[in-house]
């Protein structure tokens, strides 16, 4: 199974759903309009690509890429033919929202609920969308680039040694 | 912590009066003494500190030779509470409780530098030292340190139970302490 037998046939039957393709070190990835996602997810694994591994889905943030901020990233994986294929959404940081996968994968419940720990991402429609790594008080998603990596309580840098 | 006191393994008996056949001392010191060898350990260990704790632990450098042989791995009957590693805001209430449980009189060593000021992870998710959460008596620096270092770290805190009062938890500092962490 070849990147161009994938890419064609996600298109013929997607038309409008690709906005984008690249191959970067030769690895297929599409940019899928958010509407689309779990549609030519679900066909990935159920057509006879039988591309119907999730190997993750995490997040990203991007604050320059206007109306495009956040990302959900899914990696799927066909292991008879050791295809990979990776899937890209984006949407604009107001409305985070996108639809779960967690009925075609069992595995995509843990990953969402990282995601949306991580990132504020709403998957609509999981059964338990609750923070699963950070402490539950933390109280903002970490990794979006509005909030500092730092830790603001620590008191042993201060500007002469550290620039803060 | 007064000044820095290393004790010797050999050391003398506690000041006192002696005579032929007879030794009599203050209760307090004897006490504190017998405190001070029979220390049980409370290992909480998370991360690289903990592999040195267990080197520390080995005939080679050998903590039973101060009196600690037994780890206890119950906070109700341990003195001694070695917290060897990073730890995460998470975790944070969890070794809170822990100490909470610990009997008196009790002490805390924070091996490392992230168990004493978050060490290198300078970030949202790890606890920047855990005097944020709980009284720490000794802070052993080092990332990780070296057995020895955690073994002066164990020594200071016997030097710690020799001097202090046997009723610490009555004196108002002790109960101040507590209090502005939120401990009763």
């Amino acid at each position: 199974m070849t990147n161009e037998f994938v890419l064609e046939a996600i298109q013929r039957e997607f038309s409008d759903s690709v906005i984008s393709h690249s191959e970067p070190y030769g690895f297929l990835t599409l940019e899928i309009k958010k509407e689309d996602i779990k549609k030519i997810i679900h066909y990935l694994k159920d057509s006879s690509l039988e591309i119907n591994f999730l190997t993750d889905i995490c997040g990203i943030h991007f604050p320059e890429n206007k109306e495009k901020e956040v990302g959900v990233i899914y990696h799927l994986h066909n292991m008879m033919t050791n295809f990979r294929i990776r899937l890209k959404t984006f949407m604009p940081i107001e409305n985070t929202e996108v639809d779960t996968i967690t009925d075609l994968f069992a595995g995509a419940n843990w990953m969402e609920r990282e995601t949306y720990d991580f990132f504020g991402i709403n998957f609509k429609g999981h059964p338990d969308l609750r923070i699963i790594l950070n402490d539950p008080d933390l109280g903002y998603h970490p990794m979006l680039k509005e909030y500092r990596l730092e830790d603001g309580t620590r008191t042993d840098k201060d500007d002469k040694m550290f620039g803060r | 912590m007064s000044e820095n006191k290393i004790i010797k393994t050999d050391a003398p008996a506690p000041p006192g009066f002696s005579g032929e056949g007879f030794f009599a001392t203050k209760l307090d010191s004897l006490i504190g003494m017998a405190r001070s060898y029979s220390l049980w350990p409370l290992p909480f260990a998370t991360s690289c500190c903990g592999i040195e704790f267990m080197a520390m632990m080995m005939p080679t450098y050998d903590l039973a030779r101060f009196g600690a042989e037994r780890m206890s791995f119950s906070p109700r009957q341990a003195d001694c509470l070695l917290v060897c590693g990073t730890i995460s805001k998470k975790l944070g209430p969890v070794l809170k409780e822990i100490y909470t449980q610990m009997a008196e009189p009790k002490w805390v060593i924070a091996v490392g530098a992230c168990a004493s000021s978050g060490g290198i992870f300078d970030t949202y998710s790890v606890l920047q030292g855990i005097d944020k959460i709980i009284p720490v008596d000794v802070y052993v620096p080092g990332c990780p340190p070296r057995p020895e270092q955690i073994l002066e770290g164990f020594m200071q805190v016997q030097a710690l139970s020799q001097s202090e009062s046997l009723r610490r938890r009555d004196t108002p500092e002790y109960q101040n302490l507590l209090e502005s962490y939120g401990i009763d």
